[in-house]
């Protein structure tokens, strides 16, 4: 068990008997490692967490979180846990500091301590000059660093976040990531979050499990999940598409795939550099002109689009069914429903 | 580095959770003059307005004409003699002669009532904005969650009473003969049973709501009914025997009972302990079942 800090098998969540929205979720996380759930909103991302930290009762399955199981030994597992939550929870009518104790209250750190744990993490997530305002004029950014704070001050030996920077600014969000990054490095903590902010999975993450409609699609590392793809990216346009000359391009070697979009092509090559000019040649013996040719390393929205067969940035706006899931599954979870985020 | 496992308070949190709901309410003196503004305004016109003792005076009432004329004398006699009936009907129906203290008295249950019935609220905002997840991930006892709602709420409910209590003071309450400033303990002791016992029931209802509109609504239906339904402003014997019924089964009727006894009337130690009895049990049952149910509820 040691170097395990999350043990998850089977993890199972149906809400109202029919809705599942976590289905039989297995995967562990190493002492120190950053794993990140990528996935669109109402994936079960949240319901997921909310299992680990205690909040929610699984319907099946178990996780053993910090070698403490998270039904048979709760209040193990809320010892030696620290969670940042979607929401901003800080108590607006009380000063930033006046939060922080009382977070610290919670997991019953005596007074003197809490008192000098809530400087330092005030410090160190530079809201120190502002402790003694209230929590309702802070920003956003400041809420969301408020919520680090609250949620270090029992230094937790796994930190949970859930979307750490949804809806925050560029700005804000880069010196969130900082934030998480000093953690992982200062502390050696583990840190499991969520997020479906592509370049945040890539750049924090060590890990990353892709989740879809409650269940893990694929798991690795950000290089693996996309050398997984087993290429690079080409798209490449014709003078005068009338003709599909997907075959000919096909027959190029190192070619995998071939997929006509919008009057592109959409190739996935391997060796992207090599290939290139091979292919341009072999389109030209073809009788065809080259108009435009772009070579992108393969991202991970591209992984994404992989295996999902969807592109995660086109899904926020469209899919009712989807939304009307997603919203079922806010009921379920009991919060409040919100239109888009 | 996580080691947490030394002689940790069991009841650690609580107070820090009451302290925040009370901080909220003691920082905004809004709420807290919006809390009494409405017993007030009962006790002003209400209290003041039914001036029943009034009805039987001489001046009220002119005198049928009879045969013989009466002599002055003798009016004054009879007039007299009807304020003393009127004064006795008002004390074997209000036990005071005066309605004004008899209601202003049950204000104090009143200010308490509502109190309690709005406590379920703060679970739900807490649910809603996700407070209540935070605090479900932190080892605090889940009891304590409850209990830290009911208590600031027993609290907010006391100080308010007392308010209504100094208010009514002022306006003229007039205190039983018997009383003595120790009696207040039992004042104390019956609002804080009865605050403890209904904002246990209030929440308990809204321990899985989201909805602060469901909260409304019973809160709605349930406080006239609570309210008239005691002999919070009128007393119960007068009233049809289903009513009576259910005025026995209303805690309200207790509170205010013992809250009378101790102000307004002459103590009847048996009344008393019935009441005290009853709101005994009233809160310790209620608020065993919360905390038996937070462990089930709370999370879902």
């Amino acid at each position: 068990m040691a170097g395990d800090a999350l043990i998850v098998s089977g993890l199972t969540k149906v809400f109202n008997k029919n809705l599942v929205a976590v289905d039989h979720v297995d995967f562990t996380v190493k002492e120190g490692e950053i794993f990140g759930f990528l996935g669109p909103n109402g994936a079960g991302k949240t319901t997921t967490i909310n299992m680990l930290i205690t909040v929610l009762r699984p319907t099946d399955g178990s996780a053993v979180v910090c070698g403490h199981d998270i039904v048979k030994d709760a209040s193990g597992v809320r010892d030696c846990i620290g969670v940042v939550p979607q929401e901003y929870t800080a108590d607006e009518d009380l000063t930033g500091y006046e939060n922080v104790i009382l977070c610290a209250d919670l997991y019953g750190i005596p007074r003197n301590e809490s008192k000098k744990r809530a400087e330092e993490l005030l410090e160190l997530v530079e809201l120190i000059k502002f402790k003694d305002k209230q929590v309702a004029t802070y920003s956003g950014g400041m809420r969301r660093r408020l919520e680090l704070a609250c949620g270090l001050i029992n230094r937790p030996h796994v930190f949970f976040l859930d979307e750490p920077t949804l809806g925050l600014d560029v700005q804000t969000r880069a010196a969130t990531w900082n934030y998480i990054k000093l953690l992982k490095k200062e502390y050696g903590m583990t840190i499991f979050m969520t997020t479906h902010y592509l370049e945040e999975a890539d750049m924090l993450c060590d890990r990353i499990a892709i989740i879809d409609y409650g269940k893990i699609i694929t798991m690795g590392t950000p290089n693996d999940l996309k050398e997984g793809l087993g290429g690079d990216i080409m798209t490449l346009s014709i003078q005068d598409s009338e003709e599909d000359i997907s075959d000919l391009i096909k027959e190029v070697p190192r070619v995998k795939e071939v997929k006509k979009q919008e009057g592109a092509y959409r190739i996935k090559v391997i060796d992207g550099e090599e290939t290139a000019p091979i292919i341009i040649d072999a389109v030209r013996a073809g009788g065809h002109k080259v108009t435009r040719l772009s070579l992108t390393k393969p991202t991970l929205d591209e992984v994404y689009l992989e295996y999902t067969g969807r592109s995660i940035r086109e899904e926020e706006e469209s899919r009712e069914g989807f939304r009307a899931q997603r919203i079922a599954m806010r009921k379920a979870r009991g919060e409040r429903t919100r239109g888009g985020h | 580095m996580t080691k947490n496992n030394n002689s940790k308070n069991p009841l650690h949190g609580l107070w820090a959770l009451t302290n925040r709901d009370l901080k909220k309410w003691y920082k905004n003196p809004v709420i807290l003059l919006l809390g009494i503004i409405q017993p007030i305004i009962w006790m002003g016109l209400l209290g003041k307005a039914m001036n029943l003792g009034a009805i039987f005076t001489s001046n009220s009432i002119s005198l049928p004409q009879i045969n013989p004329p009466l002599l002055p004398e003798q009016q004054i006699q009879i007039g007299q003699w009807l304020s003393s009936v009127a004064t006795g009907a008002m004390k074997s129906t209000f036990g005071t002669a005066d309605y004004f203290s008899y209601m202003a008295v049950g204000m104090m249950s009143f200010v308490v009532m509502f109190t309690a019935m709005f406590s379920g609220m703060s679970m739900v905002f807490d649910r809603r904005l996700g407070f209540l997840n935070k605090v479900l991930s932190t080892p605090v006892a889940r009891g304590s969650i409850l209990m830290a709602k009911i208590f600031s709420a027993v609290i907010r409910a006391l100080v308010q009473a007392t308010i209504v209590l100094g208010i009514a003071y002022m306006l003229g309450l007039s205190v039983g003969a018997d009383f003595t400033p120790l009696n207040l303990i039992g004042v104390y002791a019956a609002l804080f049973l009865i605050s403890m016992g209904l904002s246990s029931i209030f929440i308990l209802i809204a321990i899985r709501s989201t909805r602060q509109e469901t909260q409304m609504a019973v809160v709605n239906l349930l406080n006239l009914p609570l309210m008239f339904a005691s002999n919070a402003l009128f007393p119960a014997k007068l009233m049809p025997e289903w009513l009576q019924t259910i005025t026995k089964i209303n805690p309200v009727t207790y509170a205010t009972d013992a809250t009378r006894q101790l102000i307004l009337y002459t103590i009847d130690m048996h009344q008393l302990a019935i009441d005290f009895l009853f709101l005994g049990a009233f809160a310790v049952i209620f608020s065993t079942i919360g905390i038996v149910l937070s462990w089930r509820f709370l999370s879902k």
